[in-house]
């Protein structure tokens, strides 16, 4: 870091007042390393010990580890979950983000009224996930549902459906929600993206002979290579430590028969207890954070490196 | 150079076909509360008969909904206060000095951008029980202004070194304080970047449900997204009340938007592309 430009602060004798200056960084580092660095360097510590209820044990190496890829029914549940996890990032990158670049492109292209298209789409994101999950549920409800009720007067009465009792269409529905919220936000960094793309490029591009979609292929996405690395990520993060909207319109169990069990949910229930009356294993639980984290960190960090390396280029 | 125009038909067709899908739900969701459950089951899509507020009423007499409200914007106002007086005292001294240990201080405070938060709960959960916190609004605050700290640094003192350095000098020649030359000289053309600090903490902490959902479990300190629980739970069959719930915990943000929507998007994006 280069502060080349505040030599003369330090250069100035220790007169009087000067050493308050050392107490303005104190509040935040206090705050910022007990509720936020702590506890997440403490969840390691606590994989590798034994719990009972909400008392720390013996060090156990990593037995709790050991006892979430070989034990039912932690195993069978976290490559379940895991699984979910997979499936939500992908659907999220073919149907959000394909639309959200959709919309962004368009928006881009100066159609009228583009600013109300902007808070039409953003809107969405404003709802507290909570709020957007419950709302989903009762439009998706089977029998007084908006979606059934448009369908039978459609007359596709075949085509109505429980759409989030039903295991083969549960976590799909559930996806697809989480789309909705997410598309307006995304958008907007497609367009800021797209924005800083110059229009001198463009022009020289299409007097070249590039239209429509081989202009987008050619031109347009290799030089929003950093917009659309931040979006993966983004996606990326959301899909793996996804929970409200589940908890929400599918409960604590991933309901129907887990098909809609996502790590985090899994996560909640190992550690507090699935509200059934089974206490917590918190051993378990923190093994299971531990994991989380290195696969949202592993892949982050190769996806950031990968970007400034591209960068430096 | 002017696309065809079919293709520009399409495009106005798949933008306003979009903007529907996208409002169509929160739109359903605020006639479906001024409606009698009747109609919401038989006329879903028509517009309510008559204007009955009465699932309104229900909120607040048989839930603690003006408590909810209450809290919601007692935890928001002090996050943010907190958040941002902290996050400008950290910055000023990162950007703004040059002691040889802030390179290391704000690489502290930048690991925090990729670790999630929610991962540290178990501990964050006994923490907060030792500090006897539990069922105290200060356990949302200070973990919502711990985490919110790495980017507001990022952002403030990315801004902090874009202010001219002429600016202190001629008021250190006056022989005004650090503080001095902080609040009056510094802190007002900080503006944009504090409003896009505020702007997306504002929209984590009032929508956030995880964290007041494992740490209050008393009904008088709950938030509004907590309280949508104990409705839901409550008030299964009474969708009229249910969407007035919805609606009630969802106006407040949506109307401030529609104030401010230029803000709120290019703070958002700016908080993202960081």
């Amino acid at each position: 870091m280069e502060h080349a430009n505040n030599v003369s602060v330090n250069r100035k004798k220790k007169n009087g007042s000067n050493w308050i200056i050392h107490a303005f960084p104190i509040p935040a580092v206090v705050v910022y390393t007990l509720f936020f660095v702590y506890p997440i360097f403490a969840a390691f510590a606590y994989s590798l010990f034994d719990w009972k209820g909400m008392t720390m044990g013996k060090f156990n190496y990593f037995n709790n580890f050991v006892k979430l890829f070989t034990q039912e029914p932690f195993n069978g549940m976290f490559w379940n979950a895991l699984q979910h996890n997979v499936y939500y990032f992908i659907v999220e990158m073919i149907v959000q983000n394909g639309i959200a670049f959709l919309l962004a492109y368009i928006i881009f292209k100066k159609v009228k009224g583009a600013q109300w298209f902007k808070v039409a789409y953003f809107i969405p994101r404003l709802l507290s996930i909570i709020v957007v999950g419950f709302m989903w549920k009762l439009i998706l409800n089977p029998n007084t549902g908006i979606v059934n009720v448009i369908l039978k007067k459609l007359g596709l009465d075949s085509l109505a459906h429980a759409w989030l009792g039903d295991p083969n269409t549960a976590l799909t529905s559930v996806v697809l929600v989480n789309c909705w919220f997410a598309i307006g936000f995304f958008m907007l960094i497609f367009l800021a993206g797209l924005q800083s793309v110059s229009t001198e490029v463009l022009e020289a591009a299409k007097l070249d002979g590039a239209t429509g979609f081989r202009l987008i292929r050619s031109v347009v996405l290799p030089m929003m290579f950093q917009p659309i690395v931040i979006v993966i990520v983004m996606t990326f993060i959301q899909a793996f430590e996804a929970f409200e909207l589940v908890f929400a319109m599918q409960g604590s169990m991933g309901e129907p028969y887990y098909s809609t069990d996502l790590m985090a949910v899994f996560f909640y229930r190992t550690a507090f207890g699935s509200g059934a009356g089974d206490s917590g294993e918190l051993g378990v639980g923190s093994a299971l954070a531990v994991v989380m984290f290195a696969i949202i960190a592993t892949i982050s960090a190769v996806f950031m490196s990968y970007v400034n390396k591209k960068n430096a280029e | 150079m002017k696309p065809n125009p079919i293709v520009r038909c399409l495009l106005y067709i798949v933008s306003i076909g979009y903007a529907l899908l996208s409002l169509f739900p929160i739109f359903l969701m605020l006639i479906s509360s001024v409606k009698p459950n009747i109609e919401i089951f038989t006329k879903p899509l028509s517009l309510p008969s008559e204007l009955s507020f009465t699932s309104y009423q229900t909120l607040f007499v048989k839930l603690n909904y003006a408590d909810y409200i209450k809290n919601s914007v007692f935890v928001s106002a002090v996050t943010l206060l907190i958040l941002l007086v902290f996050s400008v005292m950290l910055s000023y001294y990162i950007a703004r000095f040059n002691f040889k240990w802030n390179g290391a201080l704000f690489f502290y405070f930048l690991i925090g951008m990729m670790l999630p938060i929610k991962l540290g709960l178990v501990p964050l959960f006994l923490l907060i029980k030792d500090l006897h916190l539990v069922n105290s609004l200060w356990s949302i605050i200070l973990i919502h202004v711990g985490s919110g700290i790495p980017m507001a640094v990022l952002i403030l003192t990315g801004f902090f070194r874009t202010l001219p350095k002429e600016l202190e000098e001629a008021g250190r020649i006056d022989g005004a304080s650090n503080m001095g030359l902080l609040m009056q000289i510094l802190l007002p053309l900080m503006r944009p970047a504090l409003g896009t600090v505020t702007i997306v903490n504002f929209i984590g902490v009032w929508n956030d449900f995880f964290f007041p959902m494992i740490f209050i479990q008393d009904e008088a300190k709950k938030t509004i997204p907590v309280g949508m629980l104990k409705l839901f739970s409550e008030f299964t069959t009474d969708w009229s009340v249910l969407f007035a719930g919805l609606t009630l915990s969802s106006l407040p943000m949506i109307i401030i938007f529609i104030f401010a929507s230029r803000q709120f998007m290019d703070g958002l994006t700016a908080g993202a592309v960081k």
